[in-house]
């Protein structure tokens, strides 16, 4: 089955971590990517900052567009992956060794992709 | 419940949990195959009572559940109806005890919202009804049911896996098990239903507790539910007289079922001998402690306050501290224990046992106008049709001894 995980932080605690901690974290964040090569399916991405986020939002009037991300939550999604395992089970334990998760605020969000369209058919 | 309600559920229980777990491998769909299963035990409920179980129970509920997967197929999919009719059913009534399980496991699962876990395991793995369910625990049925809905296409649509969890995640997930397993006993035990069930839950989550000890028996804390459960179990023929509760304290001890208890130690020394303590096994000891004293006075206070201080290192949350302070109150008295006690009167003001073990030490104490607003306070928090009699009946009665 293929999960997407949406990778988010609190860039409001960011200022809490301690930066070499944090720069042993990225290294690893690196590695980890090279560990789960097998399982990672379709393309993922890192995200520039919410900061550069743009937003087009329905409007009685017609779409209109607007600076900042799509919601004013205090998480922000920074990047995403897909990865293509047997089950819940198997995307849970690739995403609890995440590394990012030793830092406050870190979360993932595991959803499971619509694949099978045949009911759209006929 | 009548003997025959009694004899239905303990089949139903047996059968239904294997039959959910082997349609949905048959059927490929787990929610078709649970709503199948659930249609076949309301469809029992109604024939056995009127012309008794048949001779192979099991075999008439999947004859009846695969008919009912059958046509909610055909209505959604008809290609996989024929492919699933073509395929030669080897899947015969057998052990399944680890069908079972696996089946708890994705029931249990943390990536559902707790309060569907039990719901779905009494539907799915117990055989209850949604009616039954929703009378257990006075909630409004078609909530309850949007609920199991929710629950069942998340293990469909996420991908949950029927499958027992592999050795290194086991422990971790065992522990949700264990908790739903636990909540089922005491939504059962102390009945906050009131008087209408057809069902016993609290037997219903010993014969469940005891499923999965036997099956996991490396799993100590899972023996340790175990003991647990079939130890306070024992005791209860003796909790209610004419529907009032009795507490453990006035209980007549010869209407305990020894043979019962005598099972739970045994559960405990085999807990025990895999060296791996947990909160479980402490409840169980506490457990065994009272169900072996002779009378509440000459109940082992000692130990059970020691046993006590080591659960609150497992378990440090506020109920498990008041019940420290019960038998602290036994072994050096009242006074003391109630000074312990105000330290719990924050997080625990909405909870109807703390204000009731207060009245009893302020009775204790000679308080007695300071008791009875405690008593009165407890009354209006309890939701229980025997307790709330109860602590009527101590507020008229006046000084009045336990609260547990």
């Amino acid at each position: 089955m293929k999960y997407v995980l949406m990778y988010t932080s609190r860039p409001d605690l960011d200022s809490s971590a301690d930066p070499e901690a944090a720069q042993a974290i990225y290294k690893r964040v690196y590695e980890w990517f090279g560990e789960n090569a097998g399982v990672m399916a379709d393309s993922g991405a890192e995200l520039l900052g919410v900061e550069t986020a743009t937003t087009v939002k329905h409007d009685p009037n017609g779409a209109v567009v607007v600076d900042g991300p799509f919601n004013e939550a205090k998480e922000v999604i920074g990047g995403f992956s897909v990865i293509d395992v047997a089950d819940m089970d198997a995307a849970i334990a690739v995403v609890k060794t995440w590394p990012m998760l030793d830092l406050p605020g870190v979360a993932v969000e595991i959803r499971p992709m619509v694949e099978d369209y045949s009911h759209m058919e006929g | 419940m009548t003997s025959t309600d009694g004899l239905l559920a303990r089949t139903l229980r047996e059968e239904a949990g294997p039959l959910v777990a082997r349609l949905s491998r048959r059927f490929g769909d787990f929610d078709v195959a649970e709503e199948a299963v659930q249609g076949a035990v309301v469809e029992a409920l109604t024939s056995w009572r009127r012309d008794g179980p048949p001779d192979r129970a099991g075999a008439w509920l999947q004859v009846a559940a695969t008919r009912n997967a059958m046509d909610a197929l055909r209505l959604r999919d008809r290609q996989r109806a024929l492919a699933a009719r073509a395929d030669p059913p080897d899947d015969l009534p057998g052990e399944g005890t680890d069908d079972r399980l696996a089946l708890l496991f994705a029931c249990c699962h943390p990536a559902l919202a707790p309060e569907a876990r039990l719901a779905l395991t009494l539907r799915a793995v117990v055989g209850l009804t949604t009616p039954q369910i929703a009378r257990a625990f006075l909630v409004n049925e078609t909530t309850l049911a949007q609920r199991v809905v929710r629950a069942k296409r998340k293990i469909v649509s996420a991908g949950i896996a029927l499958t027992v969890p592999p050795e290194s995640q086991r422990a971790e997930r065992l522990a949700d098990v264990l908790a739903v397993v636990y909540v089922m006993f005491n939504e059962g035990f102390v009945s906050s239903s009131g008087p209408t069930q057809d069902r016993d839950l609290a037997a219903d989550a010993v014969w469940l507790s005891g499923v999965v000890a036997t099956s996991l028996p490396d799993q100590a804390e899972a023996w340790g539910l175990a003991a647990l459960l079939t130890i306070q179990h024992a005791r209860s023929r003796a909790r209610f007289a004419d529907g009032e509760l009795v507490l453990l304290r006035d209980q007549d001890r010869g209407l305990w079922d020894h043979a019962a208890i005598a099972e739970g130690e045994r559960m405990i020394e085999r807990a025990a001998s895999l060296r791996r303590p947990g909160a479980y096994q402490l409840q169980a000891a506490i457990a065994a402690v009272h169900a072996t004293g002779a009378s509440w006075a000459e109940t082992d206070w000692l130990q059970i306050s020691v046993l006590y201080e080591e659960l609150a290192r497992y378990d440090a949350s506020p109920v498990v501290r008041l019940n420290q302070v019960v038998a602290h109150a036994q072994v050096l008295g009242a006074e003391d224990a109630l000074r312990r006690l105000e330290t719990l009167a924050e997080p625990l003001a909405t909870y109807h046992l703390f204000h009731a073990t207060r009245a009893q030490l302020l009775t204790e104490v000679g308080r007695e106008d300071e008791a009875d607003a405690a008593n009165r306070r407890a009354l209006e928090l309890t939701a229980n049709d025997a307790e709330r009699r109860l602590l009527t009946t101590r507020l008229h009665r006046g000084p009045l001894d336990d609260g547990s």
